[in-house]
């Protein structure tokens, strides 16, 4: 499902403002008296469901605005593989211990195996699936993966050149050691490190390539 | 232990977007509500199932509760900061490069983009049987399974240990120590301002607690005076690997000089007790002296005076014993004399 981005902005919008009534309501008098979807009673228990409604999440993902039915404790690693299909971003030790499931918020590189899906409402999350133009040409990082063959089972991959590319946006002319600094919350179970590394590099000189044309 | 890949089990999430309304919903669910920062501690325990909060509220929209402020007498740090921004901000970096340098080893780029400076602070233990859920003094129960001949104790406790040889793993907090800083607390009661190391209790004070932080408290914000800026820092962890893993050990200082003698000094330890420890004594014994490595040594020797190994932890003491030297003396290459 494909919509223009200024609706999202609208919806974010509302969805605030029903976020800070429904506030009021728990505060006020123990039940939110809203009528917008994010209703429920505020004496909802573990385990009992609220009002279907508050469950309900757009979320801009890769660029389009993805609507999902999320529980409260989901995960985004979760919601993005589960409901959203995007099996590209990896789940390995769901502990912040590896790195597979690396995923952008806001160009920030973020462990989406501890992030909750209900916290990235207003922001844009960038998977794997979303670095390639809709054109297919493969984003420079991705690249650089082609042209060093960087990877041997390549789970790690997506995690690696998510990370590669947030911190890219911030260092675009990292050393290598600088860039291994940068990607040290990734693992490898391949131990590919020395390959990934130079395949990160290539990644990053295309990626100047790119920006400076 | 097994790691569990489902789905946490259910709680409400509340996301307030002021501190007033943060004060109401904590102060409505008391003791079911749990704060979550970052999430990076919280995240841990809700997967295990060990904690099972119904209630958590994510600080996360409060925008009063972030952002790295100058102010007349030093800077302000709000409890939801990202390391990251700690780490990378030029105020830090130039005037308390000491909390730089901690807040740049502490876990892996990822964990310094979500974790915040005020839950980097108020993280729990880390001791294996704790976290695992073991029904030890911490959690409420009557024997420490990490302090007997075989417990698995390397990571534990050589000072001040009762009962409980639990550590606080927090690489942020003898950084926030050495450089005097102060933890403003928002109490149902009204605002407390403290001094660093009171935030910290150990378990001869409250077992069960790593801080004085109880239902309903928040932490607004840490403020740093300018007493230490610019002063001669060091800051030094040793861990397993260079990512993701707590410190066995960390040290931090701040010194003023003059010519070569130290004026003035803060020194704190931290992952040697169960909370980070100031070395008052050491600070008392070297202020005035000459900042060499023979002081360094005399500094390293007092410091571990009173420790008490585990089974598998008497390394630590020598290593704090020469963290604490190289501070004061500067890094040297020969070993101990004795
Ligand atoms: C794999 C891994 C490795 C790690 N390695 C290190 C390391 O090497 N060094 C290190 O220092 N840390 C390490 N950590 C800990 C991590 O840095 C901290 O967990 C993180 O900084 C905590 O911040 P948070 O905002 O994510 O905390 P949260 O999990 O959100 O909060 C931590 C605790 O503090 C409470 N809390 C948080 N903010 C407030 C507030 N404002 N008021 C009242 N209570 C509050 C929460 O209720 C919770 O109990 C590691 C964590 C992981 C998962
Ligand atoms: S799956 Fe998230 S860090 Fe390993
Ligand atoms: S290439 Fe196999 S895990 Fe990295």
């Amino acid at each position: 499902m494909k919509e223009e981005i200024p609706p999202s902005e609208r919806e974010a919008t509302s969805l605030r403002l029903s976020r800070r009534n429904f506030i009021k309501g728990v505060i006020g008098g123990g039940v939110a008296a809203s009528s917008a979807h994010y209703l429920f009673r505020a004496s909802s228990l573990l385990g009992e469901s609220s009002a279907p409604g508050d469950r309900l999440l757009t979320l801009n993902v890769n660029g389009q605005l993805r609507r999902a039915d999320v529980m409260k404790q989901e995960t985004l690693a979760w919601t993005l593989r589960y409901k959203l299909g995007l099996t590209g971003t990896k789940l390995g030790c769901d502990r912040a211990e590896c790195g597979a499931c690396t995923v952008l918020i806001d160009d920030v590189p973020h462990y989406s195996c501890s992030v909750l899906t209900h916290t990235v409402r207003n922001k844009k999350v960038v998977t794997i699936e979303g670095l390639a133009n809709p054109d297919g040409t493969l984003h420079p990082v991705q690249q650089g993966v082609i042209d060093e063959q960087g990877f041997q089972c390549a789970f790690c991959m997506s995690g690696f050149i998510l990370s590669a590319v947030g911190y890219l946006k911030t260092h675009p002319n990292p050393t290598r050691a600088e860039l291994a600094h940068g990607l040290s919350g990734n693992l490898c179970r391949c131990q590919d490190y020395d390959k990934i590394l130079t395949a990160m590099m290539r990644g990053a000189e295309n990626l100047r390539k790119v920006s400076r044309a | 232990m097994a790691v569990i890949r489902d789905i946490m089990p259910a709680f409400q999430l509340l996301q307030p977007g002021t501190v007033a309304d943060a004060q109401k919903l904590l102060a409505q669910h008391d003791a079911d509500a749990w704060i979550m920062a970052g999430g990076m501690d919280s995240f841990d325990w809700l997967k295990d199932r060990i904690k099972r909060p119904k209630v958590l509220v994510d600080l996360s929209g409060i925008e009063e509760l972030r952002g790295i402020r100058a102010t007349a007498d030093g800077v302000e740090i709000g409890a939801m900061t990202r390391l990251s921004e700690v780490v990378g901000h030029p105020l830090i970096k130039e005037k308390y490069g000491l909390l730089a340098q901690a807040a740049e080893l502490v876990a892996s780029p990822q964990i310094r983009n979500q974790g915040t400076l005020g839950g980097n602070v108020s993280q729990d233990a880390r001791c294996w049987y704790y976290r695992a859920g073991w029904p030890c003094y911490r959690a409420g129960g009557n024997i420490c399974y990490a302090d007997t001949p075989v417990g698995r104790n390397r990571e534990h406790a050589i000072l001040h240990a009762e009962r409980c040889v639990a550590v606080n793993p927090s690489d942020t907090a003898p950084a926030l120590i050495a450089l005097d800083a102060k933890f403003v607390v928002q109490t149902p009661k009204g605002r407390q301002v403290m001094d660093a190391e009171h935030y910290f209790v150990g378990p001869e004070i409250d077992i069960t607690r790593m801080n004085i932080l109880r239902p309903g408290f928040l932490l607004m914000a840490i403020q740093i005076p300018s007493t230490w800026a610019g002063a001669q820092f060091y800051f030094e962890k040793m861990r397993d690997r260079n990512v993701w893993d707590f410190p066995l050990l960390n040290v931090a200082s701040a010194m003023k000089l003059s010519r070569s003698n130290i004026q003035d000094i803060r020194i704190a330890v931290n992952a040697a007790a169960a909370r980070p420890l100031r070395l008052k004594a050491v600070e008392d014994a070297v202020r005035g002296r000459e900042c060499s490595p023979a002081t360094g040594e005399a500094a390293g020797k007092l410091a571990v005076q009173g420790a008490v190994p585990l089974q598998f932890n008497a390394y630590k003491i020598p290593l704090m014993r020469n963290l604490v030297k190289r501070a004061i003396g500067g890094v040297q290459e020969a070993a101990w004399a004795s």
